[in-house]
């Protein structure tokens, strides 16, 4: 169905332009569950959920953490509008971890005035953030 | 005809004058150059931004959304875009004619959410309410701050206190245009010009309305922020601007005055000498 293997991908953000290029696939999470794109996809958009982003460009694999954004699905490319994003090289790790422990601490405890959704979204991000230094 | 002194005495403080303005044009030149370039770099994500939401809305055709159909509130929310600082030309001015000339619109319906402090007194002068002053974020815009204001901004909205959302900022053309603009952020106005490129209708892996619901706070965001550093690199240039001409007219001046001066020199000897010689004649 497709014509070519190959699909171009932009990821932007409002600071700058993260990504350009062309790839094979892309894979990423979204509000449905983690997806993989391939040339040729019927156009969609889908909302992005914090985890790992994975570009596989033919020389070989890339990986960054994308926390939020939407992404415009086309057969010809695929556009990401990303509000945050960070290569592996860009994130602290032990900072991390910290946000992770603190957020996995306000979730058990579950004392009224915490926030959930706030503190669950803190988690996921964090939990992306390490999951792309892997 | 004023006296030597005096005229000595003006062309040295326009000098003074020329100095300070041939700096500042130095000063916003330096600012300038600083602030196109991040414009230009958040400009790829702003007109993305604006294209990917006009594709979406225009494939999804006409659906029942509060973001896309006209409220019942009268009330007016107008992000307000200007400097804290003046010597801008008509940077400023040009902003808030745009709200106080608009012909439909009652102070009373009006609520101001200044960014900058120019424009939230000239505006409140003038008796429009600020609902928020947000002028420091001017001087150094990031991303979050848009995002919170569009949050709050929403919010409002969502309730039911707002009824449309207006955004006023300039345009950064280039150097020497800088054009100011009104847009309406909520309703979302549909494209006029749709892009052409397709038109395959668009799906969503969730409903319309969710996507919708998720897409337009991040629109909203990315349209204030985008209009924000459009805003500053404008400021500069038209301050630049402003400077570059006020320097230029203290060089008339700073000539006429000089050769005012070199003509009272010289007929101030002129007359001395007559003096002399008649006094000479007077003796012999």
């Amino acid at each position: 169905m497709a014509k070519g293997k190959d699909f171009t991908l932009r990821i932007i953000t409002p600071e700058r332009v993260f990504y350009e290029g062309t790839v094979d696939m892309v894979e990423f999470n979204t509000t449905e569950g983690e997806i993989g794109v391939l040339p040729g996809h019927i156009p969609m958009t889908v909302i992005i959920m914090p985890g790992v982003l994975t570009i596989h460009e033919p020389e070989g694999e890339k990986w960054a953490a994308l926390h939020s954004g939407f992404a415009e699905i086309l057969p010809e490319g695929v556009t990401v509008l990303a509000e945050v994003v960070e290569w592996p090289n860009e994130i602290n790790r032990t900072r991390a971890e910290a946000a992770m422990q603190r957020a996995r601490e306000r979730l058990d405890k579950k004392e009224s005035g915490t926030d959930i959704a706030r503190a669950e979204t803190a988690l996921r991000r964090a939990m992306a953030r390490i999951e792309a230094l892997k | 005809m004023a006296s030597m002194r005096d005229i000595k005495r003006r062309r040295g403080s326009i000098q003074s004058t020329q100095q300070i303005t041939k700096a500042m044009k130095l000063v916003s030149t330096v600012k300038l150059q600083r602030a196109r370039s991040n414009a230009e770099k958040t400009k790829s994500y702003f007109d993305c931004m604006y294209e990917t939401v006009g594709s979406i809305l225009a494939r999804v055709g006409h659906i029942e959304n509060p973001y896309l159909t006209a409220r019942t509130s009268k009330q007016k929310a107008v992000v307000v875009i200007t400097s804290n600082r003046g010597l801008a030309g008509g940077y400023n001015s040009n902003i808030i004619k745009l709200i106080t000339r608009h012909e439909s619109w009652e102070k009373e319906e009006v609520s101001v959410y200044a960014i900058g402090g120019k424009g939230r007194d000239a505006l409140a002068r003038n008796g429009y309410t600020i609902a928020e002053d947000l002028s420091d974020i001017v001087e150094e815009p990031v991303y979050a701050d848009a995002m919170h204001l569009s949050a709050r901004l929403l919010e409002e909205y969502r309730r039911g206190k707002l009824g449309e959302i207006y955004l006023a900022y300039t345009f950064f053309r280039n150097t020497v245009t800088q054009e100011p603009r009104l847009v309406r952020l909520l309703p979302v106005e549909p494209a006029a010009e749709s892009p052409d490129r397709g038109m395959a209708p668009m799906n969503f892996e969730m409903s319309d309305e969710d996507a919708l619901e998720l897409i337009i706070p991040k629109y909203v965001a990315s349209m204030i922020y985008g209009a924000l550093m459009e805003s500053v690199a404008s400021e500069n240039g038209a301050r630049m601007q402003a400077m570059d001409n006020a320097t230029s007219n203290a060089e008339e001046m700073i000539g006429d005055l000089t050769l005012m001066y070199n003509r009272a020199r010289q007929s101030s000897i002129t007359q001395e000498l007559t003096e002399i010689i008649a006094g000479a004649e007077a003796i012999s």
